[in-house]
């Protein structure tokens, strides 16, 4: 069953996000929180490291957590998904187990 | 310069929000207003994003401070530098940010605009020019 992984570091800052889109497997699913959901942007320096992982992985982002940062659905790379929390919860509970990543 | 007046800049270049230095450093620079210093701002690296337009914060719960940049004008701090590859780098431009002004009281209170767009060599070099730079 697939996994669940958690991102929540800005990826400009640290290099968790690429660590896991490099440590994680094809089907599993990758949830963008925090400080981490600005690396969905468009134009970004890591937006190509994304566009690959979206191909085979499940890519999501927290919605309030974008909208905190003054960001919205258009400014996201297509095929990243948005959630709430609601959303976040259905996520642990559809995945075999979770992963932080810090 | 008069005597007794420093050149400060602080430093921003954390993201907001998921830790506190982005608000402690606020803090700071509102209290550094009141001393009558020579104070500038610089937002570089993870900084560029406390100073994007359009945060909403109902949804997660968080304070939302960012109106207090807004504020920056009133206290005299009429010095933003905003490094021009950080945007880049972060698929940013001027467009993504607040209008941060202050009005010229020696031009009939005009409304101007506080932002600097710089490139890294130019803010290298406004570095280079401070008494004492604070960095978060």
């Amino acid at each position: 069953m697939a996994k669940l992984h958690i991102v929540n570091k800005s990826p400009f800052e640290r290099n968790s996000l690429k660590s896991c889109l490099g440590k994680s497997k094809e089907g599993s699913t990758i949830l963008l929180i925090e400080d981490a959901v600005v690396g969905a942007l468009k134009g970004t320096v890591v937006a190509d490291d994304l566009s690959s992982a979206i191909a085979n992985k499940n890519v999501c982002v927290l919605g309030s957590d974008l909208n905190t940062r003054g960001f919205t659905e258009a400014e996201i790379l297509d095929g990243i998904k948005i959630v709430d929390y609601a959303g976040f919860v259905d996520l642990v509970a559809e995945h075999s187990n979770v992963q932080s990543w810090l | 310069m008069s005597e007794g007046i420093k050149k400060f800049m602080f430093m921003n270049t954390k993201a907001p929000y998921g830790t506190v230095y982005a608000l402690e450093s606020l803090e700071v620079v509102l209290i550094s207003a009141a001393f009558d210093q020579d104070v500038s701002l610089a937002f570089c690296d993870d900084g560029v994003f406390q100073i994007t337009d359009n945060q909403k914060t109902d949804g997660s719960g968080m304070k939302n401070f960012s109106a207090a940049y807004k504020a920056l004008g009133d206290y005299d701090i009429n010095k933003i530098y905003v490094e021009k590859e950080s945007l880049e780098e972060r698929g940013l431009t001027m467009d993504n940010l607040m209008k941060l002004t202050y009005e010229d009281e020696d031009d009939d209170w005009a409304e101007k605009t506080s932002m600097y767009l710089v490139t890294r060599a130019e803010l290298a070099d406004l570095i280079d020019e401070q008494d004492v730079t604070i960095s978060s």
